[in-house]
């Protein structure tokens, strides 16, 4: 199956965020059928995997370097994977914009860390508090899913009028986009439940509070930690959308100044930051993941 | 869930919205707790939705806005899904192919689609086409992926039943992968569209002379609450029925589902 995240009853539709990863050798799912020549879907030896892994990145770098040297296109608007590089280099060691890339970076992981540590910590208690709470599920579902369509995107305007541009404006965005996540999946995760744990503690007599805390709780923890991956990831990407528009340092900040001096190099640099960083959150999630399922023998 | 139990749902959420509102009117028009420069009343929201659906605003009337966003979204939406469907379903059939564009597509995928919109207004400016661009992008990573994850789900005895029984290859795609596929790769469209609707949105914000992100923009720029409001409501509402009707689509395309 794809992911476990996903693939467990009822939390696949509402933790829509979730992509199943692409494994990077998926050979191994076919076992039932024969390798010949002929199917398609043969696992593939390990050399000839390499081989074309490697032909495929030739291609894409090869592609972007010929158009870049052709002279058909202005260095301005596609220069080279090469300047690129430099130009990435050159952004760590002097200032763009009033930093450098390492300092916008971390001052946008530090509003990302708020803004994704608020819908955490709202957000899964109120999410298990639902699954506990018939009446508190039943007022709050209406009002969370009128709220859901609005783009993270589209609470802009008001984040700029109520928070300013400084930390505040960026971290509502993020908390809009990383919140609904973490409250469907503690949901989810406290609905799903077995009864048998329930009724036990109930028989020995566990109050509500004990009965959050010591039994959903712990009982949700993997639909949980699937939830904060999406998050992280809703939430890291709101973040890049706010600071296009209102911030005043940070890496998307660093994007909208690279846009507007037309340098596409400083451009793309701010993508790879931005690429690398919410890759480094996600696999730090995965890890947390795997580990919990791996305790939990799945 | 029994039918008193539903019906008694649907009152408690009717009770809920009907709280928030007199709340909402309460704390606004009568006791003036939030000031009009921060949140709008309920009646001056009212205003601001008629002056845009009959006068306009941001130069153009609110339907016209509504239009423009969706054409532009239902563009790169299907380019990204006639591109990336086939493709996704490419890889999941054929671990060379899967191999080759794989590796590319990791290195890709974790830059997201919001981080292209500086990119696309550089080599394209301010108008549709940079638009286009970044939605087909929002919407083609989720595309490939879920049709990808969505061959490899396929059970191994079908497609090992249809390859012993000689079926041709056109027929295989036809009757087999694509069928096999179709629950994921309509998650993935449903992915993508929420990502195509989030990224124009954000390019409208940013740059654009249309469009219901230029609303946004425009009223955040007047600092005009009421139609900040009215600009956020007509976003969630056509994303609604965006993905209502694709859910249309969906149970039309699986008629064996249901």
């Amino acid at each position: 199956m794809v992911t476990p995240a996903t693939s467990e009853p009822g939390v696949g539709r509402a933790s829509a965020g979730e992509s199943p990863g692409l494994p990077l050798r998926a050979g191994g799912e076919s076992v039932g059928l024969r390798s010949s020549s002929r199917n398609p879907n043969a696992p593939l030896s390990f050399r000839a995997w390499l081989a074309l892994s490697a032909a495929g990145f030739a291609t894409f770098f090869g592609i972007w370097w010929a158009v870049a040297a052709s002279g058909l296109v202005s260095p301005q608007f596609l220069p080279s994977p090469l300047a690129v590089a430099e130009q990435f280099v050159k952004l760590t060691q002097t200032t763009f914009v009033g930093y450098t890339l390492q300092q916008h970076l971390a001052s946008s992981f530090g509003r990302f860390a708020l803004g994704f540590g608020l819908a955490v910590a709202i957000g899964i208690p109120l999410g298990l508090l639902m699954g506990w709470y018939r009446g508190l599920d039943e007022i709050v579902t209406p009002l969370f899913d009128a709220l859901r369509f609005i783009a993270p995107i589209a609470w802009v305007p008001f984040a700029a009028l109520w928070f300013g541009t400084g930390i505040g404006g960026p971290v509502l965005v993020i908390f809009t986009g990383a919140f609904p996540p973490c409250v469907v999946n503690a949901y989810r995760g406290a609905r799903f439940v077995e009864p048998r744990f329930i009724e036990a503690a109930r028989t020995l007599g566990a109050g509500p509070f004990r009965m959050i805390t010591e039994v959903l709780l712990p009982a949700s923890v993997p639909s949980i930690v699937a939830g904060l991956r999406i998050s992280a990831g809703l939430g890291w990407q709101s973040l890049v959308g706010a600071e296009l528009i209102v911030a005043s340092s940070g890496i998307g900040y660093l994007l909208v100044k690279g846009q507007s001096n037309i340098s596409t190099s400083i451009v793309m640099s701010g993508m790879i930051a931005i690429g690398v960083v919410g890759f480094a959150i996600d696999a730090l999630l995965r890890a947390i993941e795997r580990r919990i399922q791996h305790r939990r023998g799945r | 869930m029994s039918r008193l139990s539903r019906r008694r749902s649907l009152l408690v959420g009717a009770a809920t919205f009907a709280v928030v509102v007199v709340a909402w009117y309460a704390l606004t028009t009568l006791t003036n707790t939030i000031s009009p420069g921060r949140f709008p009343a309920p009646g001056e929201v009212w205003d601001a939705l008629r002056q845009i659906s009959v006068a306009g605003y941001a130069d153009a009337r609110l339907a016209e806005h509504v239009l423009h966003s969706v054409k532009l979204v239902l563009l790169g939406f299907a380019a990204a899904a006639i591109i990336g469907v086939p493709l996704g379903l490419a890889m999941g059939a054929s671990t060379r192919i899967e191999a080759f564009a794989n590796p590319t597509f990791l290195l890709l995928r974790p830059i997201p689609p919001l981080a292209w919109i500086p990119l696309a207004i550089v080599w394209l400016g301010l108008g549709d086409a940079a638009k286009i661009l970044i939605i087909w992008f929002a919407a083609f990573v989720p595309a490939v992926i879920n049709s990808y994850a969505g061959v490899r789900a396929i059970e191994p005895h079908l497609l090992e039943a249809a390859r012993m029984l000689g079926v041709s290859r056109w027929a295989f795609v036809r009757e087999v992968l694509v069928p096999g596929a179709m629950p994921m790769i309509f998650t993935g469209l449903r992915l993508s569209l929420q990502a195509c609707w989030t990224t124009l949105v954000a390019g409208e914000l940013i740059g654009a002379i249309a469009g219901l992100g230029h609303v946004l923009y425009q009223a955040s720029l007047d600092i005009f609450p009421a139609m900040i409001v009215v600009g956020m409501a007509s976003v969630a509402v056509t994303a609604a029925v965006m993905t209502v009707a694709l859910g249309f689509v969906e149970r039309r395309a699986m008629p064996w589902r249901s």
